[in-house]
C-alpha cells in the first residue's frame, strides 16, 4: 500500500543508528530499542547517566511521553528496522502520570508477546519493565540484563530481508523451485 | 465506437471474488454495455495468447485477485500489466496477502510434506509428489515454481488501485468499474473505499457504550449474542474500529464480528498490531494473572489480527527460528 508505507518510522536518528550497525560483527552485539515513559523511566535514565553508572550500549532510548503511548506498530517497526530486542519502561502499576497508561501498555504487551510468539519470535526479546524516576540502578541493572540474555539468544533474523518488493521484481529473489526437495518416488496419476 | 477493455484474472484465491462480480446482478448487464470483458479465464473461455495478441496499454484495466506465490501467476500478472493502463488489485489477498498470505507461518517445505506426505486423507504411502519435471509418455511435464512465501500483488507488479474486501461488495466495484470506464481517475494508489473505519457505518454503533471495557473475550460459537448490541460491547473480538468501511457491515448484519478484510485505513501501517493496540485496551483486567488468562482467550492472535494481511505486514512471515549465535535451525 504506496500511501501508507512509511508511516510507522523510527526516529531518523534511531534509523541512522541502527542503520550503521554490522551485523557481521564478532562477538554479536545486540541492537535494544527501548521505549521509555518520560515521567518515570526516561527519567531514570537521565538519573543512571548522571550518576555515572555505566550500562549496555545495546539501548536506543526512545521517549514516549507515557508507556500506553506505546503503539505495537512501534514494537514490529523496531524489529522490522533490525532491532534484536525492544525494551519498554513505565511507571509502577498506580503511579501512571495519566492514571491507567501503563495499564494499557501492560495489556497490549501480553497479546502482542503472544501474537510474535506465534510469529518466531522469541517471549525475551520483547520486556515490560516498571522503572520508577528514582530506580537509576533498575534501569541499568533491566539494561544490562537484557543485552546479556539476547547476546546468548543471537541477532533476530527476520526469515523475510531477502523478500523486499525491488528484489523481486528485479528477479533475485531466492525462491528455490520445489524440485530441490528430496521427494519420494512420484507417480503420475 | 470500440467499447473500453478489461480483463479479470485470479491467482492465489478462491473464487469469491469472481462470485462478487457476478454479485453485480442487473449492474452486470450494465458493465457489460460500458466495457469488453477479453480475459476472465474462470468465465470466459479466452486464453493466455488472446492477451499476449494485445497492444501493450489496450485494456483499459485489468482487475487481479488473489495472493501471488508462483512463478506462473507472477508470468501472466506481469503480462497483464503491460497490457493494461491501469491494474486494480481486487479483494484482500491481492491487496493485503488475504486468507492465502497465513501460510507465511509455516515454510514451504513444511506446507508441502503436510499436503502431499501426511495428510491423513492421503493414501498410505503417499506415493505423488509434485515435481518441476515429471516424463509422461507424451513427453516431459513441467509445473510452476512455488515460491518460499506468499506475496502481496504489488509486491510482484506495479498496482495502480487497491480494493479490498474478501470480496469485494458489489457497490464498490460498481463504483471502481465506472470511475475507470469515465475516466474520473483517482489519485494512482489510491484505495477503491471509504478511508474511515467500519463503525462509522455499522447498524449497531448507537450501542457501543462510551466506554467499552471487556471482562472477557469471547468467540462466536461460545454463545448466542446480542443482534442488537454492539459486538464488541459483548466481548468478541470484531475489529470494526481498526477496519476500513464500505462494506456496509454485512458481517455484523448476520451477528457476526468483523474480521478486518478490508484492510486499514490509510492512518495505519501494520494493520494487525494496530486491531491487537484496540482489542487488548479495553480489557477491564489489571493485574498480570488475569491480563494472561484473558489474553489467552484469544487462542490464534495472528490468525485474529493478520487473517488477511500477513504478507502485507511488516514482519510478514513466521522468522528463522534462532539458536545460539544466530544459527538458523
Amino acid at each position: 500500500m504506496p500511501d501508507t508505507a512509511g508511516l510507522v518510522k523510527l526516529p531518523e536518528e534511531m534509523a541512522a543508528a541502527l542503520a550503521t550497525d554490522d551485523t557481521a560483527k564478532q562477538p554479536f552485539a545486540p541492537t535494544i530499542v527501548a521505549f521509555f515513559c518520560t515521567w518515570c523511566t526516561y527519567t531514570a535514565a537521565d538519573m543512571a547517566g548522571l550518576s555515572r553508572m555505566a550500562y549496555s550500549p545495546a539501548i536506543r532510548v526512545v521517549r514516549l511521553m507515557c508507556s500506553g503511548r506505546l503503539d505495537p506498530q512501534f514494537v514490529v517497526a523496531a524489529f522490522r528496522h533490525g532491532a534484536d530486542g525492544v525494551l519498554i519502561g513505565g511507571c509502577h502499576p498506580g503511579d501512571c502520570h495519566y492514571q491507567e497508561g501503563n495499564y494499557k501498555a501492560l495489556r497490549r504487551v501480553a497479546l502482542l508477546r503472544s501474537l510474535l510468539g506465534q510469529l518466531g519470535i522469541e517471549p525475551q526479546r520483547l520486556r515490560l519493565e516498571w522503572i520508577s524516576a528514582s530506580e537509576g540502578e533498575k534501569v541499568q541493572r533491566v539494561c544490562n540484563e537484557m543485552a546479556e540474555q539476547l547476546r546468548e539468544l543471537g541477532p533476530l533474523r527476520l526469515g523475510s530481508q531477502g523478500l523486499q518488493a525491488e528484489q523481486v521484481q528485479n528477479g533475485h529473489q531466492e525462491y528455490l523451485s520445489i524440485d530441490t526437495h528430496d521427494p519420494v518416488e512420484a507417480t503420475t496419476p | 465506437m470500440t467499447k473500453p477493455k478489461v480483463a479479470f484474472y485470479w491467482c492465489a484465491s478462491c473464487g469469491g471474488c469472481e462470485e462478487a462480480v457476478v454479485d453485480l446482478d442487473e449492474d452486470l448487464l450494465a458493465a457489460t454495455s460500458l466495457v469488453d470483458v477479453v480475459f476472465w479465464p474462470v468465465a470466459l473461455d479466452f486464453k493466455r495468447e488472446d492477451v499476449e495478441a494485445l497492444e501493450d496499454g489496450e485494456l483499459v484495466a485489468s482487475f487481479i485477485n488473489g495472493a501471488v506465490r508462483t512463478s506462473e501467476q507472477e508470468e501472466m500478472v506481469a503480462l497483464l500489466r503491460r497490457k493494461s493502463q491501469a491494474v486494480v488489485a481486487f479483494g484482500s489477498c491481492a491487496v493485503l496477502g488475504g486468507i492465502p498470505g497465513l501460510a507465511n507461518l509455516y515454510d514451504r517445505e513444511a506446507i508441502l510434506s503436510t499436503v502431499y506426505r501426511e495428510a491423513p486423507s492421503l493414501e498410505v504411502p503417499a506415493t505423488t509428489f509434485p515435481m518441476k519435471q515429471t516424463r509422461v509418455d507424451e513427453g516431459e511435464l513441467s509445473l510452476p515454481t512455488l515460491w518460499s512465501s506468499v506475496c502481496t500483488l504489488d509486491d510482484v507488479i506495479d498496482v495502480d488501485y487497491y480494493l479490498p474486501g474478501c470480496a469485494p461488495p458489489p457497490r464498490l466495484i460498481w463504483a471502481a468499474l465506472s470511475a475507470l470506464v469515465e475516466g474520473r481517475l483517482p489519485e494512482k494508489g489510491a484505495v477503491l473505499a471509504p478511508d474511515v473505519a467500519l463503525c462509522s457505518e455499522c447498524p449497531l454503533s448507537a450501542t457501543k457504550p462510551e466506554k467499552l471495557s471487556v471482562s472477557r473475550f469471547r468467540r462466536p460459537h461460545e454463545f448466542l449474542a446480542d443482534p442488537e448490541l454492539c459486538l464488541l460491547a459483548q466481548g468478541l473480538v470484531c475489529l470494526g474500529p481498526a477496519t476500513r468501511a464500505g462494506c456496509e457491515a454485512v458481517c455484523i448484519a448476520g451477528n457476526m464480528p468483523c474480521t478486518g478484510c478490508m484492510g486499514p485505513t490509510t492512518r495505519v501501517t501494520d494493520y494487525g498490531a494496530k486491531a491487537l493496540s484496540g482489542i487488548a485496551s479495553l480489557l477491564a483486567a489489571d493485574d498480570d494473572a488475569d491480563i494472561t488468562a484473558r489474553t489467552a482467550e484469544i487462542v490464534d492472535p495472528v490468525g485474529t489480527f493478520y487473517r488477511y494481511s500477513l504478507p502485507a505486514s511488516l514482519l510478514r512471515q513466521r522468522v528463522g527460528e534462532t539458536v545460539g549465535n544466530g544459527a538458523i535451525k
